[in-house]
C-alpha cells in the first residue's frame, strides 16, 4: 500500500502542480514545466482524476486496515510531546538511534500521524474544490472557493515537505530500504506475558 | 531492545519467511551504493521529462484517460442532485463586467447582429419555428446570482437573467425524458449539458447582466447560464439548440476536457 500511494502522491502532486499553473494562486510561484505531469492543461487534469481515485481507494484501504487491526493502536500512539523534543535533540546533534525497525519514535509517531490528517484534509479540499455545489454544505465550512483552493495548496506543500524529511531519513538509516522490500526484521514471538500492552496474537499451530 | 510482539497483520505469513536469502547477500545488499542509486533515480526522472514528449500523448495513455474521464462523467451524474440549489449571491458582490472566457483572446470576438440574429431549433422539439431576439426577451425572466467557477481556477460572482431554461423547453415541446441539450454557437464552438442540469431550477438561457443586455463579448444576445456546471459549459452566442439522445464531443471534451464538468 505504501508503494502504491507513492505512486498515487507522485501523480496527484505532478499534475496539481500543472493544474495550479493555470491560474496561479501566488504571483511569485509557478512550477516549471519540465515537473509538471501533461504538457496541456487538460493532461493535468486527466491525470489528476485518474490519480484520485488510486490515492482514495488506497488511502481508505490503508487507513481502515490500520485501524481495524490495531496497528495504528499499537504502532502510533501513544505520543509523548517530551518524547518529541528529546528525539529532536538527539536527531540534532546526530546521536538519533533507529535500531528497532519496528518501534517508531516520537518524531515519526507525530509526523505520520500529521501526515494521514493532512491526507485527509486534501481529500475533502479537492472533493470540495471539484464540487462546491454538489457539496455546498461542505464547501461553505471554508468560506470562499480561493480559500479551498489555499486549503488544497497548503496541504500539498505540508505533504511535499514531508516527503523531503521522510527520504532524507529513510536514505540515512539505509536498514530500513532493505526493510521495505524484504517486509521487515524476523520478530521472534513472544508469549503476552502478563502487563504487556501489545494486543494478543494468535500463534499458528 | 526488548522483542515486541509483532503487529498483527492479514498480510503478513503466519509463519516467519525464511530470511535465509537476506542474509545469503547481505554483502551485496551492503555494496548498494546509495549515492549511486540516488543519482541514477534523479537521471531517470530527468529523462522522462526532458525528451519533450509527453507520456499523455501515447494513444493507448490518453484512450485510457479518457476512459477514466468518461467514468467520471458518470460518477458526477450520480452525485448530482437535481434539485439541490447552488449558494447565491447578493448584487453587492456582483463582479462588473463579468471575466471573460473563451477559447481566444476578447480581441477576437465577432458581436452577433440582435436584429437579424434568430434561435433556431432541432432535435427532439416539438415546434421547431424559430425565435427572435425580441420575441425571446419578451419571455418572463429569472435572475439568479451565482458563482462562476473556471476549470482554471478562478472564480466571480455574476448577476444574471433570462429565460428558465426548463420553461423554455416545456414551452417549445421539447422531449424532456430525451438525454441532452446541445447549444451551437456563432463562433463555431458546441457545448451540450444533460437533461438533469439542462431541468435544473438555476439553468437559464441568460440575455442580461447585473439587470442590462449582455455586452458582446459576454454572449450577446443569447448564452447558457448554469450554476452546477464549470464556466467552459456555459455557451455564448447561441444561434441554434438540439435536444437529442445522442452522445456528441464537444469543443472541448473533443480536445480531452471532461464532458460533464459538473461543479
Amino acid at each position: 500500500m505504501h508503494w502504491i500511494n507513492a505512486v498515487a502522491i507522485f501523480i496527484m502532486i505532478g499534475s496539481g502542480w500543472k493544474i495550479y499553473n493555470d491560474d496561479a494562486l501566488f504571483s511569485f510561484l509557478r512550477f516549471p514545466d519540465a515537473i509538471v505531469i501533461g504538457k496541456w492543461a487538460q493532461y493535468g487534469l486527466q491525470w489528476h482524476f485518474f490519480g484520485m481515485w488510486i490515492f482514495v481507494l488506497n488511502g481508505i484501504a490503508y487507513l481502515s486496515y490500520g485501524i481495524v487491526t490495531g496497528r495504528f493502536q499499537q504502532k502510533l500512539f501513544p505520543i509523548s510531546v517530551r518524547e518529541v523534543f528529546v528525539t529532536v535533540g538527539e536527531a540534532l546533534r546526530f546521536r538519533l538511534r533507529h535500531d528497532d525497525l519496528t518501534h517508531y519514535n516520537a518524531v515519526q509517531k507525530a509526523l505520520y500521524l500529521g501526515v494521514m490528517l493532512v491526507g485527509i484534509l486534501i481529500v475533502i479540499s479537492g472533493l470540495t474544490l471539484w464540487k462546491p455545489v454538489q457539496f455546498s454544505e461542505l464547501a461553505s465550512l471554508f468560506g470562499s472557493f480561493q480559500n479551498i483552493r489555499l486549503v488544497h495548496f497548503f496541504c500539498m506543500a505540508a505533504i511535499v515537505g514531508f516527503i523531503v524529511v521522510h527520504v532524507t531519513l529513510a536514505m540515512l538509516v539505509p536498514q530500513s530500504l532493505v526493510a521495505m522490500v524484504s517486509g521487515g526484521p524476523v520478530i521472534k514471538y513472544e508469549a503476552p506475558s502478563s502487563g504487556s500492552v501489545a494486543p494478543e496474537m494468535k500463534t499458528p499451530h | 531492545m526488548a522483542i515486541r510482539t509483532r503487529t498483527p497483520s492479514l498480510f503478513r505469513p503466519r509463519t516467519p519467511i525464511d530470511q535465509g536469502v537476506l542474509t545469503e547477500n547481505r554483502k551485496l545488499v551492503d555494496d548498494i551504493n546509495r549515492r549511486g542509486l540516488l543519482r541514477g533515480a534523479v537521471s531517470l526522472g530527468a529523462l522522462t521529462m526532458l525528451t519533450g514528449c509527453d507520456v499523455s500523448e501515447i494513444d493507448s495513455v490518453q484512450k485510457g484517460l479518457r476512459a477514466v474521464s468518461a467514468w467520471n462523467d458518470g460518477v458526477q451524474q450520480t452525485i448530482f442532485r437535481a434539485n439541490h440549489l447552488a449558494p447565491t449571491f447578493n448584487p453587492a458582490q456582483v463582479k462588473k463586467p463579468p471575466r471573460f472566457n473563451a477559447y481566444y483572446p476578447i480581441e477576437d470576438v465577432k458581436p452577433v447582429d440582435g436584429a437579424s440574429w434568430s434561435l433556431e431549433l432541432a432535435g427532439r422539439i416539438d415546434d421547431k419555428r424559430p425565435w427572435t431576439a425580441q420575441r425571446l426577451y419578451a419571455l418572463p425572466e429569472q435572475e439568479i446570482i451565482i458563482r462562476h467557477v473556471c476549470v482554471e481556477g478562478w472564480d466571480y460572482i455574476g448577476q444574471w437573467s433570462g429565460p428558465n431554461l426548463r420553461d423554455f423547453l416545456q414551452r417549445v415541446g421539447a422531449d424532456l425524458s430525451a438525454k441532452y441539450v446541445y447549444f451551437i454557437c456563432a463562433d463555431d464552438y458546441t457545448e451540450s449539458i444533460d437533461m438533469p442540469t439542462a431541468l435544473h431550477p438555476q439553468t437559464i438561457l441568460a440575455t442580461k447582466y447585473a439587470g442590462e443586455v449582455i455586452g458582446d463579448p459576454f454572449g450577446y444576445p443569447l448564452r447558457l447560464r448554469t450554476s452546477t456546471k464549470l464556466g467552459y459549459k456555459n455557451a455564448k452566442w447561441i444561434k441554434a439548440i438540439e435536444v437529442s439522445n445522442e452522445f456528441r464531443e464537444t469543443y472541448w471534451s473533443e480536445r480531452g476536457f471532461n464532458w460533464y464538468a459538473g461543479i
